[in-house]
């Protein structure tokens, strides 16, 4: 065909000068959410992961909808987001979440001790938070600890981690964001004044090595940040930080039960499916790949969750599985940090140009850490869309394979 | 779990897109209360970056790790070693049948999830329906503000098709996890549809009554039960049919 000829070649050759173009490296909830942003805005977006769409730590998140009440004692600024995001998600990702509410009940007078600060911190952070009378708390879940002295009702809810990272994953598709699982990224490419332009990468189901280039490249690779980072030569200070939790063969409640104290080991137990699961702990790896699942841990976790619902001593294991956290680096130990996430611009701080990292956070605030990696980046590019993805549900999870 | 550690041989399906399948062994020394799962993502992570597999959950929620360990259907992160082999044993590990290989132990779930799609599959449901018809259903008492619900029990992992001899000889049989689909649509919501979807002979006559689905289904969703109720469900309502006037035959359809 002559030059100039095909109408949809010059249509294409507009499009490739006015829609701007971005990678995205990671499939957890905050590659998939922010792939779904920023095709919303017309991004032509690619999705690179090395595995499974949630293969690293989003997959193995305890699936707790925070409703922010962890945290409104030692974070305010965590606690706020988890239940602006919690409201979002209950409305666009209803087709995942089975939402019952949950349960902070104490155990003992240090507990109860905890109670003015919890009650007074959920008011102020926005939190519907109310107190409920013991006798009501133990009707409503007969399989309580019967010796709890007090029970605050808050709106948690449990997710599917796999269908919630495939629904966002599902919407981003419907926008037209192109996913290549199974695909490592092994580099970055640079142009000729040495600005990113794009990765390379190894096709792992036929080890064919491929290039992907882009206007932009987001590195959103959770606790794998850092090493992503190192590709570029760049530092970013994210230490994995995994965890640990149980699985029982039977679901012993209906509400999500977290103990009312600062968070600690083994502080919240959740209902799934026929499920209960226990979690976490908290401690620091140099290396997420492989984890093991230390037996002290999974017993220390047995002890917990038998406190809350004793049953729970004598109901066989189904599953113990560890995943670590993307927290953000500095001097303080892991759990006392801050949950929120960051967002580094590698223009501003490493005069690199054309990478954005994005880590930390959590996956009850996937969307909005999503919402402001995808400001920065249009705002980068000169490119103006709102954002709109609080307003309209997801697509259908089963969508992805669309 | 035990302190001793077991020596055991792992027989990995290797594959590459379009090429020739080929077996190789791991000798890793594992505990053997450690999952099928654990030792096959340590093999990747320490042993042969090469390898691939689909996981997400590791608590068997999400459906992702179906494979076929010893020549049998498994959810490999709830398998654990001890279960399948001994101190010195060998255990083969191999993607699931009746879907596409990918690479490795990867299979391609798209045709099945757009199938569980278009039977209208909903993940969550109110408690009552989302358990078995024939079970106590697990309610909670005095709910406080709304009727409970909770995600329903297939994890979409497609072993009951690896399994079924049905859907080995027919790619157009639909497979159990659909039929249950339907049927579970149909318990909370009984209309003609869900029956017209699956009174078809891609559908519930395809079905060999085999029972090897609900055996080896890891999350209790029983679809050689659901697919027996759900032809008994079209059988009456075919005889009822006859004595029946044809407008109003399908519109008192009850769930069982
Ligand atoms: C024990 C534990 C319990 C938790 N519980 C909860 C909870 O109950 N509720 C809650 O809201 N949050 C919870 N979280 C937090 C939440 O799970 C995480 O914040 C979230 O999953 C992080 O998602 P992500 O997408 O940033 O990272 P990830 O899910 O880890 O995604 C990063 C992806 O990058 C990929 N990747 C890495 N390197 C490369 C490469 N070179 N090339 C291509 N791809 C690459 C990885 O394969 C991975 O899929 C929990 C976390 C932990 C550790
Ligand atoms: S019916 Fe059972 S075996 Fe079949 S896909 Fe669903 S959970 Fe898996
Ligand atoms: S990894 Fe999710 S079911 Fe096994």
């Amino acid at each position: 065909m002559e030059e100039g000829g095909d109408p949809h070649a010059e249509l294409d050759r507009i499009m490739k000068t006015t829609q701007p173009s971005a990678i995205v490296i990671g499939a957890g909830f905050t590659g998939c959410a922010l792939a779904y942003d920023l095709a919303q805005r017309g991004f032509a977006v690619t999705v690179v992961e090395r595995g499974e769409l949630a293969s690293g730590t989003s997959g193995r998140t305890h699936g707790l909808l925070h409703s922010g009440a962890r945290y409104c004692v030692t974070d305010a600024e965590a606690a706020i987001e988890c239940i602006q995001e919690n409201m979002i998600l209950r409305r666009i990702a209803k087709q995942c979440i089975e939402y019952n509410g949950g349960y902070f009940v104490a155990l003992d007078d240090a507990d109860l001790g905890y109670a003015p600060a919890f009650f007074q911190g959920a008011q102020n952070c926005g939190i519907p938070v109310e107190e409920i009378d013991v006798q009501r708390a133990l009707a409503a879940e007969p399989a309580l600890n019967p010796k709890i002295l007090a029970a605050y009702q808050v709106p948690d809810a449990a997710f599917d981690p796999l269908r919630l990272a495939m629904a966002f994953a599902a919407s981003a598709r419907q926008h037209g964001a192109k996913f290549n699982t199974f695909h490592d990224v092994v580099g970055f490419l640079r142009d000729g004044i040495g600005n990113i332009c794009g990765v390379s990468a190894v096709n792992r189901h036929a080890g064919q090595p491929v290039d992907f280039r882009a206007d932009i490249t987001i590195n959103a690779t959770g606790a794998w940040a850092g090493k992503v980072a190192e590709m570029a030569g760049i530092s970013v200070p994210v230490r994995p930080t995994p965890g640990v939790m149980v699985a029982y063969e039977k679901r012993v409640t209906q509400r999500v039960i977290n103990r009312l104290c600062e968070p600690d080991d083994g502080d919240i137990l959740l209902p799934q499916r026929r499920m209960a699961v226990i979690g976490t702990t908290s401690f620091e790896v140099e290396e997420a790949d492989y984890i093991p699942v230390y037996p002290d841990q999974v017993k220390q976790m047995h002890q917990r969750a038998a406190l809350l619902v004793p049953e729970l001593e004598n109901i066989k294991m189904r599953g113990a599985y560890m995943s670590a956290r993307p927290l953000i680096g500095g001097l303080m130990s892991g759990r006392s940090l801050s949950r929120t996430f960051k967002c580094y611009d590698h223009q501003t701080d490493e005069e690199v140009n054309g990478l954005v990292t994005v880590t930390g956070g959590k996956a009850t605030t996937c969307r909005v850490m999503a919402e402001k990696t995808a400001d920065l980046v249009c705002q980068k590019l000169g490119w103006q869309r709102a954002c709109e993805t609080a307003q309209h549900p997801l697509a259908d999870y089963h969508l992805y394979y669309s | 779990m035990t302190e001793q550690l077991w020596q055991v041989h792992f027989k990995v399906h290797r594959q590459r897109t379009g090429g020739k399948p080929y077996v190789r062994t791991f000798t890793l020394d594992v505990d053997p209360e450690e999952y099928i799962l654990d030792a096959v993502e340590r093999i990747w992570a320490l042993h042969d970056r090469t390898l691939t597999y689909r996981h997400a959950c590791h608590h068997s929620t999400c459906g992702a790790c179906g494979m076929r360990v010893n020549g049998r259907e498994k959810l490999t992160c709830i398998t654990t070693i001890s279960s399948v082999t001994q101190n010195g044993g060998t255990v083969r590990i191999d993607p699931l049948r009746n879907f596409p290989v990918v690479s490795d132990l990867v299979v391609d779930m798209g045709n099945f999830f757009l199938r569980m799609d278009r039977s209208g599959f909903n993940s969550v449901a109110p408690l009552a329906a989302a358990c078995l018809p024939y079970e106590q259903p697990l309610t909670a008492e005095n709910s406080i503000d709304h009727e409970p619900e909770r995600l329903v029990d297939c994890i979409e992992c497609g072993l009951c098709i690896s399994v079924c001899p049905a859907a080995n000889t027919d790619k157009e049989y639909v497979g159990p996890a659909v039929l249950a689909s339907l049927h579970l649509m149909y318990v909370q919501n009984p209309t003609q549809e869900f029956i017209d979807q699956a009174d078809h002979h891609t559908g519930l006559w395809r079905c060999h009554s085999a029972y090897e689905c609900t055996e080896v289904c890891p999350s209790g969703v029983d679809p050689a039960w659901r697919i027996m109720d759900m032809r008994k469900k079209v059988m009456s309502d075919r005889i009822k049919s006859i004595f029946r006037p044809r407008s109003s035959e399908k519109k008192n359809a009850q769930p069982a």
